[in-house]
């Protein structure tokens, strides 16, 4: 099974470097990108078999070590 | 006094500050990162500056789990003086011993210079020597230097006098460095014992080398 953790920095907190890609695409032209957002996306190979069990883990991993959620927020996919 | 300066895999300040506190009087004992504990005597812990475990992730999120740090926390816990410098800074904010965190520059450079520093605030045993207002010139250099808190976050640091420093031009008017919420430079928690700064007052004990400005920051931790 595996897990795909995507993480990003909150709403209202400001993202430098998707704020200087959102500069560098209307350098090049792409004048309808109303705002852009950089995050990771960390892709974990489980051994679990029960997704709910694995989702639980995932999230506190998440919390504890694969997020800072003073300034990020994260959301999870199992597939 | 005895100082316990921590060196974590990638940390690059603990021979600098080892130098500037010697040079200073004290005592110091380098601690690697594995140890289980801190020497029984140290009265300071130093998180030196640096890349601890490549920045990888977010700085200073793994060397949060490294052994020493349980003790370091517990230690401060205790009401013991923790001083964070650069990477050490953005460790201890990420363990949880100070609010906020630190993030990318706004301009995505790493920041190498003198910078002018504002004194905010002196009630705490780190700055004490130093006055209220004070200017001082500190080298900074730093990519994650952008201190962000929430507005409770930031209205409790000021109502407690937890602001330590601020970035200022020559003149004194806060500046923007690294898009650092009010220009904050370094902070301390509330009970004023863990105490955290981006510039590295290590670098700044000589005047032949630029300044001298750090010498009232570190000797104030003996006074």
């Amino acid at each position: 099974m595996k897990a795909i953790v995507n993480v990003y920095l909150k709403n209202g907190v400001l993202d430098p470097q998707g704020k200087a890609v959102h500069h560098a695409l209307g350098s090049l032209g792409f004048l309808g990108v109303k705002d852009v957002r950089i995050g990771k996306q960390i892709v974990l190979e489980l051994e679990a078999t029960d997704e709910q069990k694995a989702r639980e883990e995932v999230q506190e991993m998440s919390e504890t070590l694969l997020a800072n959620t003073v300034i990020e927020d994260f959301n999870i996919e199992i597939v | 006094m005895s100082i316990a300066i921590l060196r974590f895999p990638g940390t690059n300040c603990e021979f600098d500050t080892e130098y500037a506190f010697k040079k200073l009087g004290f005592k110091t004992t380098i601690v690697w990162h594995n140890e289980p504990s801190l020497p029984k005597d140290t009265e300071l812990v130093v998180v030196a500056g640096g890349f601890s475990y490549g920045d990888y992730l977010r700085s200073g999120s793994i060397a949060k789990f490294s052994p020493i740090m349980k003790d370091v926390i517990a230690y401060a816990k205790n009401g013991g003086e923790v001083l964070g410098i650069c990477n050490g800074f953005q460790i201890l904010c990420e363990a949880g011993l100070l609010p906020g965190a630190l993030k990318r520059n706004t301009n995505l450079h790493f920041i190498s210079k003198y910078q002018h520093l504002k004194v905010m605030n002196n009630n705490n045993s780190f700055l004490k020597k130093c006055e209220k207002g004070e200017i001082l010139n500190i080298p900074i250099a730093h990519a994650d230097g952008n201190y962000y808190i929430d507005d409770d976050g930031l209205e409790k640091l000021k109502k407690n006098d937890q602001i330590l420093l601020q970035y200022v031009d020559h003149a004194g008017k806060a500046a923007s460095i690294n898009g650092s919420v009010e220009s904050i430079a370094g902070i301390c928690n509330e009970s004023k014992n863990v105490f955290g700064l981006m510039p590295h007052p290590e670098r700044a004990i000589e005047a032949i080398l630029g300044s001298n400005d750090g010498v009232k920051m570190l000797e104030s931790f003996g006074a």
